[in-house]
This record gives structure tokens, sequence and C-alpha cells, in this order.
């Protein structure tokens, strides 16, 4: 999956007798290098018991430094009024939790409307990032002249920084000066579109400044999967004489399938995380409606120095997040029973 | 010749582990420092300084023209100092306030920090900033040397936590080349509600939308705040426990400013800066906008500007303000009493030297310094300093920024025609009390 394109597909058109490569392919090639090793003693010798574990100690080190701690250390403050700077931090057991069920507390309102505001993203921006980019990966997959030019064109946006696309959208999408009004205008459709400062139209800007952000990661990632689709399975649909979308839907799809799974999961996750693109275009407005989960996190934790709560929030969303994995993986698994 | 290991002796071994011991006490000991024993009596409150030749950092959010006049200041203390030595740093001041207390408690923060006066309360009873009461006293400042409101809100507990550099109010930015085209006196922008209206009139009829409302904070939300205190409301009550900003009067300066978009005086949905850069542009005849964009408007030499003191729309004069002040960062090791007298000296010294400051767009703190007759040279900052006397500076009071933030939200949404104002407001103040409410569990005031 992760192959170089070109070299993935070239060697799915040179060894036909291929047939899955990625996962299948590995998994005979480790129980056969493990059965070859059995017998022979020589390379027991060679490392102690210990050995493996000390190769893997590098990286569980920087992982338990890096990713293990600050998830306990998470947990422990989600359980106090933690500003890290004032003496007193008071242990306040799940209160953090509670509050953001009791409709009368401070951060009731804002917590569900910032969660409503992911969701309302989420669920927009997913299918359109999950479909666009299949379309596109499909049709660059064609031999066409200049392909590779448009390949490097859609993909172009991701490589710009959120704060560069964010800034240069805001100014475009100014209801009064920007240049998509000034261009509407111009085909004689109205030019007053408020497209940062009122929803539905701010979710409109949001979802489709995101989609042209980053579709060309997705497409890439559809393209890589389309390459190890093996062409001979295409050629034996064609013998039995199946039409285009037969062949895309019986032998394209299920042979993405692992690629569609790692698409959802990945998009899923970074549309529910989204931060930079409301922060920096919409910034909230109107009112506190475009202020994501992860924005009100870092504007409770940060900028309040509200670590307690903050943390308390972003372990409900991580919760969130994983119930939402967890089903997307469900999904997928019974479609393959 | 090497050291065996047999030199090192049992009791040379016990001796230096004690002499350990006693110096991780002394370190437990420093940290623990707090207001009462850290040095800010060091020195004699920055009158001048003889000690051994020092280095400070300074950090500042003075990213605009105004961090080139700071630097060029800092340059010249310099080089008239030769046992001091200040570096500067600059930050945006979103940054640099999320930055400041992280920096201190590793204590890798600076000596001196410019900070706004509504964060001195936040920041004092955070520790990140300590007393300098002595460099007031040395130094024989008192109330009547700076504008009254500016100097009582460097008070946390009544201790002074700020000396105060200069003040920024908002003004009246208006457009000649539009006021012309409307028929209107360019020399002579309005100053009144009926004024103001007559030529938001004459400008109609033009076609011009002449008074574009932002939603945003800046400078929309701090026009709001303005008009609140202008129509005789108040954002807080007196000592700041309770929030006000949806009394009868701030109903209706916010409905005033709301009906400018309403009444076709301004596009609805402002975007963040538009109604400034469409004053820039010559589509925006009137904006209200921090005394900050004089010099960027000076760079201009195109645009056909003026700036005059806010027109009084309701029953009184006022603007917002803030105002920068110097502050001295508490350090976890404890201080060095060294650094701390030199820093007195380095705010003392550019306290004197603010008229030079004034350049930079801002209006000196010091009384003496805004009397001085080159102050008077400089036209427009002068304008503007004749509204401080009844400006609404924030109050002091810790996490105050925070609950401010929920007026310019309901602003926003008023502006936006998303909420009726009263309503907007209404919510407002309900989520404000709570959150002030938290403060003062929080800060335990």
């Amino acid at each position: 999956m992760t192959a170089p394109l070109g070299a993935a597909r070239r060697r799915s058109e040179a060894e036909p007798s291929v047939k899955r490569p990625s996962r299948d392919a590995a998994e005979p090639a480790v129980t056969g290098a493990a059965r070859l090793d059995a017998p022979s003693s020589a390379p027991r010798t060679m490392h102690g018991r210990f050995t493996p574990y000390l190769f893997l100690l590098p990286y569980l080190v920087v992982f338990g430094v890096f990713g293990l701690l600050p998830v306990f250390l998470g947990l422990w403050l989600s359980l106090h009024q933690w500003d890290f700077q004032l003496p007193n931090k008071p242990f306040v057991g799940l209160d953090n939790y509670k509050e953001l069920f009791q409709s009368d507390s401070l951060v009731f309102s804002d917590w569900w409307e910032s969660v409503r505001a992911t969701a309302i993203f989420t669920v927009l921006s997913v299918p359109l990032l999950v479909v666009l980019p299949l379309g596109m990966a499909l049709l660059l997959n064609r031999s066409f002249p200049g392909r590779t030019f448009f390949r490097a064109v859609y993909f172009a946006p991701y490589v710009l920084g959120v704060a560069v696309i964010g800034l240069l959208w805001r100014f475009l999408l100014d209801a009064n000066l920007g240049f998509v009004n000034h261009l509407l205008g111009l085909v004689g459709l109205p030019s007053d579109t408020p497209w940062v400062t009122a929803t539905p139209w701010a979710w409109v800007s949001l979802v489709g400044v995101t989609v042209w952000w980053t579709c060309g990661f997705n497409a890439v990632i559809y393209l890589a999967g389309l390459q190890d689709i093996p062409a001979e399975l295409y050629e034996a649909a064609t013998m039995d004489g199946a039409t285009r979308w037969d062949k895309f839907r019986h032998v394209t799809l299920p042979g993405l399938r692992p690629v569609l799974l790692f698409v959802i999961t990945t998009t899923i996750l970074a549309s529910a995380n989204m931060f930079g693109q409301s922060y920096l275009i919409t910034q909230g407005a109107p009112g506190n409606e475009t202020r994501t989960v992860v924005s009100y996190i870092v504007e409770r934790g940060l900028a309040q120095n509200d670590a307690g709560r903050a943390a308390a929030m972003s372990i409900v969303l991580t919760l969130m997040l994983i119930v939402v994995s967890v089903a997307n993986f469900r999904i997928f698994r019974y479609r393959e029973d | 010749m090497t050291t065996t290991p047999a030199d090192l002796s049992r009791r040379r071994l016990l001796g230096l582990s004690l002499g350990l011991g006693a110096a991780a006490a002394l370190g437990v000991a420093a940290c623990g420092n707090d207001d009462k024993s850290s040095s800010s009596g060091a020195g004699n409150g920055g009158k001048d300084y003889t000690g051994p030749k020092v280095s400070l950092n300074l950090w500042n959010g003075f990213t605009g023209g105004d961090g080139d006049i700071f630097k060029k200041l800092v340059d010249q203390f310099n080089t008239e100092h030769s046992n001091i030595a200040i570096t500067v740093a600059t930050y945006r001041w979103e940054d640099y306030y999320a930055k400041l207390p992280g920096a201190v408690s590793s204590g890798n923060g600076p000596d001196i920090a410019v900070m706004h006066m509504d964060q001195l309360a936040t920041f004092a009873a955070r520790k990140v900033i300590q007393p300098v009461d002595d460099v007031a006293s040395a130094l024989g400042l008192s109330e009547s040397d700076f504008a009254a409101t500016v100097w009582k809100g460097g008070m946390y507990n009544n201790k002074r936590y700020g000396i105060p550099l200069d003040m920024h109010p908002v003004g009246f930015y208006y457009n000649k080349a539009l006021m012309q085209q409307a028929g209107l006196d360019p020399n002579k922008p309005p100053t009144n509600r009926s004024e103001l209206e007559q030529a938001l009139a004459a400008l109609k009829g033009k076609g011009i939308q002449g008074f574009w409302m932002s939603p945003f904070q800046f400078t929309g939300g701090m026009t709001g705040y303005s008009l609140v205190y202008q129509f005789g409301g108040s954002l807080y009550n007196n000592d700041a426990t309770k929030a006000t900003f949806n009394s009868p009067e701030a109903v209706e300066a916010v409905t005033w400013a709301a009906k400018l978009v309403t009444d076709g005086h301004s596009p609805a949905n402002v975007g963040q800066d538009a109604d400034y850069l469409a004053l820039k542009s010559n589509k925006n005849a009137f904006n209200v906008n921090g005394i900050w964009q004089i010099n960027d408007l000076k760079k201009s030499p195109e645009i056909q500007w003026g700036v005059a003191a806010v027109p009084q729309i309701g029953s009184k004069k006022s603007v917002w303000a803030n105002s920068h002040n110097f502050t001295i960062v508490q350090q976890p090791k404890g201080s060095d009493a060294n650094k701390v007298s030199a820093s007195k000296v380095f705010i003392n010294w550019l306290s004197e030297h603010s008229l030079d400051w004034a350049a930079g767009g801002q209006v000196p703190a010091r009384n003496s310094v805004r009397e001085d007759p080159k102050f008077k040279e400089l036209t427009e900052v002068n304008t503007l300093a004749a509204e401080l006397p009844d400006a609404a500076f924030p109050p002091a009071a810790a996490g105050i920024g925070d609950v401010t933030n929920l007026f310019y939200t309901a602003f926003n949404e008023a502006v936006l025609g998303k909420k009726q104002p009263k309503q907007a407001l209404d919510d407002g103040v309900a989520k404000a009390d709570k959150l002030l409410e938290d403060n003062r569990k929080k800060y335990g005031t």
C-alpha cells in the first residue's frame, strides 16, 4: 500500500502471477522464515532472551515519554482544578466530567455547541473526502497525457500549512471585499453571500476549503491501493462479460477494502480534530457556532489556563472517537464475513 | 596526578553528601520564595545601579511599527548604561501571554515583561510577576503623575504590580475623500450623535455605506464596549463581581451598533479587519479603531484620512482604552538582586523617555510627558490623548480578560443578527456570572 506508486504498478504488470501483494503475501513469508529458523540453534546463541526487547526499547522509551505518559497525566489532570501556575490544584474527583452533562454548569452549553459543530463538520466533510478522492484516483489511474502533472496539481494544496490556507481563504471569502463574491457577481450570481460569518455558508466554506486542501492526500492513498489490484482480475472480469460498473463494484471496491477502511478511519479522526480552519477562517463566528471541540479545548486549557476541564473534555472526545472507530472497524469486518 | 578511588575516603564522601543535601535544601527554600522573601526590595528602587555588569531579558508583544521604536529606545539605554545589557524578544500578544507562565515556572522567563493593564491581576494572582511598590515610592511616582484609572489598575491585593508606560484608546478615523464626495466638510468630522447620523444620511444618499460595523472584537467589539460606557452602562459592577452588560443602557448601545447594519450604513457580515481595509480603500467613511493604526495609515500617503475623538453618541463621552505596563518577573530559583535593581533602573529610564515612545503611536502614561510641548507636536496621537480623561479601562481582577471575551461574543451575535441584542447580552451575562464565580474560586479572591 505504501510502496512507491510507479514501482507497485510495474511489479503487478511484470509479475502477473503475484496475487494479493501486501497483507496476504506477508503472512506466509513470516511463518516460513520462522519454520526455517526453528531447527538451527546457531542463531539462538547469537542473542539472549532480552535482545528483541532491547531493540524495541528506544521506541518504547520515546512512546512511553511522549505517548503514554501524557495520556496518564491527562487523566490525572482531569480529576483536578488545574492551573499549573497556581499553588492550589484541588482534587475535584469526577466534577470536571459531570459538568459536561449538567445543564446549569459553566461549560455545558459551550461544550455541547462545540460538539455539535464538530459533528456537523465531520458528517459533511467525511463523505466528500472519501468519495471525491476515489473518483480523482480512478481518473488519475488511467493513462493520458499530462497525468503526472495533474497528480501533482491535486496534491499541491496539501503541502501548504493550515495557517497559509486559513489566511488565504479568509480574505478570498470575505463577504464584502473578497474575491469569491466578486467573481460570483461578475457572472450574475448573488455577490453578498456571507461565506464566513453566517451559517450554513460558514459550513460550506469550512468543508469546501478542507476538501480542497486535503483531498489530494486521500487520492494518493487510493491511487496506491488501485495499483495494488492485480490486472488479471480485470482481465478475467472482462472475459466473463462484466461491464465497467460491474468491474468497479466487484473488483475495484473489494480490492480497495483495506485502503478504504484506512481512509475512512483517518478522515473521520482528522475531521473530528479540526481546529485550524475554523480558528482562522470563521473564528468560531457567528457567535461560537463554528467553534470545534478541539478549538474549545485549546481555548479553555491554554488561553484560560483551565487544564483540568480541558483534559476532561479531551478524554471524553477520545472516548467518542474510540466508539466511532470501533463501529467503523466492525462494519467493515462484518462485510468481510 | 589522578585521584584514585581510595582518595575518596568515607569522611570525604560524607562531607560531600552533606554539602549536596544542604545545597538541595537551599534550592528548595529558594523555590519556595514568594512575594515576601523574594528580593523585590533590591536596589534603591531604580534611581541608579552601580553593581557588576548584568544582562537582562525583556519580552514584549510589540510586533508592529512600535516594536522598532521600542528596540531603538533599548539600544539607547544600553549605550548609556555600560553595566546593564538588555536583550529584547518580541512575540504576538496571544502567544506571549500563553508562553510566559510556562517560561517563568521553568526558569526560562524574562526579567522584565510588558503587559496590558487588564492582565496584571491575572498574572499577579498566578505569581508570574512580583510587586514593584518600591519602584513607585523610590521614584516618587504617585497617582497624580498618571491618569488615575491607569495608576489604580496596576494594583492587586493592595500591592503594585505594574508601572504604566502608555495608554492606547480607540479613535474615530474618517476618510476625507468619501466625506467630500458626500458634500461633507472633510475637516469637520462628526462629534455627536446627530452630526454623525446626518453625515451617514448624506453618505447613504451617495450610495456609500459610511460606518462599517465589524462583529469582531478588533475593533467592532471595542466600538461596542465604548458605546456601552457612552450610554451610561458598564461591563461590570464596581468590584467586578457581577457582569452588567445586559443593563438597559448596554442593550441600547449594542442595539445602536447593530442598527447601523439594518439601516444600511454598514454591509452585513463585515469580516475581521474588513472595516479598516475598506476605509483605506475608499469604501468606508468612518471606522473606530485603535490609536496604533496612526502609524500604519501614515505609511500610505495616497489615503486622505483624519482621526478625531470618538463622537459622543450616548449620554456622555467614553472610549475603550488599555495601557501597557512594565512588570518584573518572578524567578523560581530566587531573584538576583542585581538584576532586579537593574530592571528597575530601566523601567524608570524608559518611563522618563516615554515621549520617544509616543512616536510609536501611543499616549505616554506620565502626565508630565503629555504636557511636554514636544508631545503636542505629535498631532494625531495628541488628538486622541484628549479622550483619556473619559476613557473606560478594563477593571483589575484576576481572569477578567476571559469574561470580557463573553461580551465580545454577545456583540458578535447581535451585529450578525444571530440574536436580538438583548437576548445575546442576557445569554452572555448569564455565562459571565458563572465564569466570574469560577474565577473567584480559582484565584481565591
